[in-house]
């Protein structure tokens, strides 16, 4: 996937002012930032929800999965009316054995017949991941995916998250948490204020921080992070 | 499309008290309705307390009238509750257990009998009221009026009745009574004979004078049998001849009928397609059912299919459980659903309109009630009841809903004698154009924010 000079604009305001990238198959790309910085405008610009005001986004096609911050799912049907609903909308030859595929992907084969309502947040969310999957997508857009979930939940979305990575999927998400980011993204794409301030590993993040503000260099990763924003006076 | 109403339908299934309330309020509304409009007000009830002697009788000349009935005619035309004293008659009236009461004290006959002497009285009768609120007030005087007018008028009656008697008797003679004697009363006509056989054996000198007096006897004789009618009409002076000069209006069963049915199909349709398709968006489906799964149209489109579907059901049962208290014309179903689909077409396509407008579905429901209830019943104002610029307001703004030419659909399905159905189809034919152009603009602003 790859995204140029994308420009995104609410009125007077820019939400987005020439950001760019490109993602390749299996990287895990955590989009990081500020609130207010442009996440969940970039990847909803990605995914085809919001239209940008300028700039360009190759994708494959329509094989783009995405999972929205809330999980969209219909709250009073169950785990797998959800699923078969999607996978027929979806126009699954045999819908029935996508959702035996989702259920078994998303460890919630013996949950198949509650209602989501009653799942906890962390299921919830991989029910929404799991129907994001339905697409079969080269590339998977996941906004804050563990928000209002334990670690516990976490350590398992991250797991599910890894191992689709690993098939080959390109996943690129959006977090609040720094550490998380660190953890398990290969490439971070730090946004402030609509603009891309950098595009790397985690570990160049760091050589950066030690250029720009050497002081907070050997602290925690969410310190250094927060120093180089204020370096770059955001 | 059909995996979204299914999903809809499952959806309805697994909120069965939401489901049950979706049918059941409108319906409870709709039969309240067509009670109210099929059955009239209910009799009032009024205290009566009769304080005149039994016996007395208005008398007339000294003759006694036979009894004009007032209390009979009185208490059909109320539920008379009968007192036997002015304290419980006043406690009755402040508890509220009656509208008013009415008191017609004992001197009442009497004050009656004066009127035909040189000293004449006013007779009175007494109402007692409780005005607890102004429209208590209006109701009780526009009752009492109407029932002494009533009272007035079967007086008028029996007294013009019984004066035209006493007429008769002097144009045609014969007998009456007075203190228990016969009296006989010669009369006009046999007093005019009896002159003209008189004539040939009167002096030639007095024949003119007689004949003066003959022909006054003829003339006051015809111009009596002119007053027996014209005193007939004193009593009731002006008669009502409707004549019809426009607006054939359906039976009231019929009308309450189509009310009730078309209340039931609004209500259904509006709420569940409005509340369906902020749904959607409440339980963040819209942008990835909109994504590619299906177009913005297309779920219009299921949504207002939902509630046609979901109205026609709820409509049909309803006609059948009515058809236990008044006949139906069943021959007559394919009217029945072209009303139900057009009317359900228009009014789900305003209920998509209200529903991309809102975001959450307690909002979209609150707005819909708020919408349709009052046009509900600005629809049923009638003409003329209203100031001629409130009700052109009134027709324009129910012009624009399709709540009236639903009515007016239904109505003229149900109604074999009424007007034809074309017009009011075509009219929600154009509401659903425009609402769903109005939902679809909705609907992509919404997208877009």
């Amino acid at each position: 996937m790859r995204a140029t000079g994308i420009v995104k604009r609410f009125g007077e305001r820019e939400a987005l002012r020439g950001v760019g990238f490109a993602a390749g198959a299996g990287e895990l790309v955590a989009v990081i930032g500020p609130n207010g910085a442009g996440k969940t405008t970039l990847l909803s610009i990605l995914a085809g929800i919001a239209r940008s005001d300028e700039g360009t986004v190759e994708a494959p096609g329509d094989r783009v999965g995405w999972v929205p911050q809330q999980a969209a799912l219909y709250r009073r049907l169950t785990v797998e009316e959800n699923l078969l609903l999607f996978a027929r909308l979806e126009g699954h030859e045999d819908p029935r054995a996508s959702v035996e595929e989702m259920l078994e992907l998303a460890g919630l084969r013996e949950r198949r017949g509650e209602i989501v309502a009653r799942l906890s947040g962390g299921n919830q969310q991989r029910i929404n991941i799991a129907v994001g999957l339905l697409a079969k997508p080269s590339v998977l857009l996941l906004d804050e995916p563990s928000v209002g979930l334990d670690p516990r939940q976490r350590a398992r979305l991250w797991e599910f998250v890894a191992a689709l990575a690993g098939g080959g999927t390109t996943v690129i998400f959006s977090t609040h948490d720094i550490q998380e980011a660190e953890r398990y993204g290969g490439r971070l794409l730090v946004l402030a204020d609509g603009e891309a301030l950098f595009d790397g590993s985690p570990d160049e993040l760091r050589q950066a921080v030690r250029r720009e503000a050497p002081e907070a260099a050997d602290r925690d990763f969410e310190t250094a992070f927060v120093a180089y924003l204020q370096h770059r006076g955001h | 499309m059909r995996w979204l109403l299914l999903k809809d339908l499952q959806i309805l299934r697994r909120s069965p008290l939401q489901a049950a309330l979706l049918v059941l309020y409108p319906v409870l509304i709709a039969i309240l309705v067509g009670l109210a409009i099929s059955r009239g007000p209910e009799k009032p009830r009024v205290a009566f307390l009769n304080e005149v002697p039994s016996g007395a009788r208005i008398n007339v000349g000294g003759q006694q009238l036979p009894s004009a009935n007032v209390k009979g005619r009185i208490c059909h035309r109320v539920e008379c509750v009968f007192v036997s004293n002015r304290e419980v008659a006043e406690q009755k009236v402040r508890s509220g257990a009656v509208l008013a009461a009415l008191v017609l004290p004992a001197d009442l006959v009497d004050k009656i009998n004066s009127l035909s002497t040189l000293t004449p009285g006013t007779p009175k009768v007494e109402v007692l009221v409780n005005e607890e609120n102004p429209v208590k007030a209006e109701l009780v005087d526009d009752r009492v009026s109407t029932l002494l007018a009533q009272a007035n008028l079967a007086i008028a009656k029996r007294i013009a009745a019984e004066g035209g008697h006493y007429l008769q008797l002097l144009i045609d003679g014969g007998d009456f009574q007075v203190l228990g004697q016969t009296v006989h009363i010669l009369g006009m006509r046999t007093a005019a004979r009896v002159l003209a056989a008189l004539e040939p054996s009167v002096p030639p000198a007095l024949r003119p004078s007689l004949e003066q007096v003959t022909r006054f006897a003829t003339e006051a004789r015809d111009n009596l049998d002119v007053a027996g009618p014209l005193l007939d009409r004193l009593a009731q002076p002006i008669e009502v001849d409707k004549v019809r000069v426009g607006g054939e209006s359906p039976p009231l069963e019929v009308f309450a009928i189509a009310v009730a049915a078309t209340l039931t199909l609004a209500f259904v349709v509006v709420l569940l397609v409005a509340g369906s398709l902020a749904l959607e968006r409440e339980e963040n489906a819209f942008p990835r059912l909109t994504r590619g799964l299906v177009s913005e149209s297309g779920l219009l489109v299921e949504k207002v299919v939902l509630g046609i579907l979901a109205g026609l059901l709820v409509t049909l049962l309803m006609l059948a459980g009515l058809q236990l208290f008044v006949p139906l014309e069943w021959g007559r179903i394919g009217l029945w659903l072209a009303a139900i689909l057009a009317g359900g077409g228009a009014l789900g396509a305003a209920g998509a309109a209200l529903g991309a407008a809102a975001r959450e579905v307690r909002a979209v429901s609150l707005l819909a009630f708020m919408v349709t209830l009052p046009v509900a019943f600005l629809s049923l104002v009638p003409s003329g009841t209203v100031s001629g610029g409130l009700y052109d307001a009134i027709r324009i703004l129910t012009a624009a809903f399709p709540f009236k030419p639903a009515l007016q659909a239904m109505t003229a399905a149900l109604d074999s004698a009424g007007p034809g159905i074309g017009a009011p189809l075509l009219h929600l034919a154009i509401l659903f154009v425009a609402y769903a152009v109005l939902a679809r603009l909705a609907l992509r602003r919404f997208a877009a924010a």
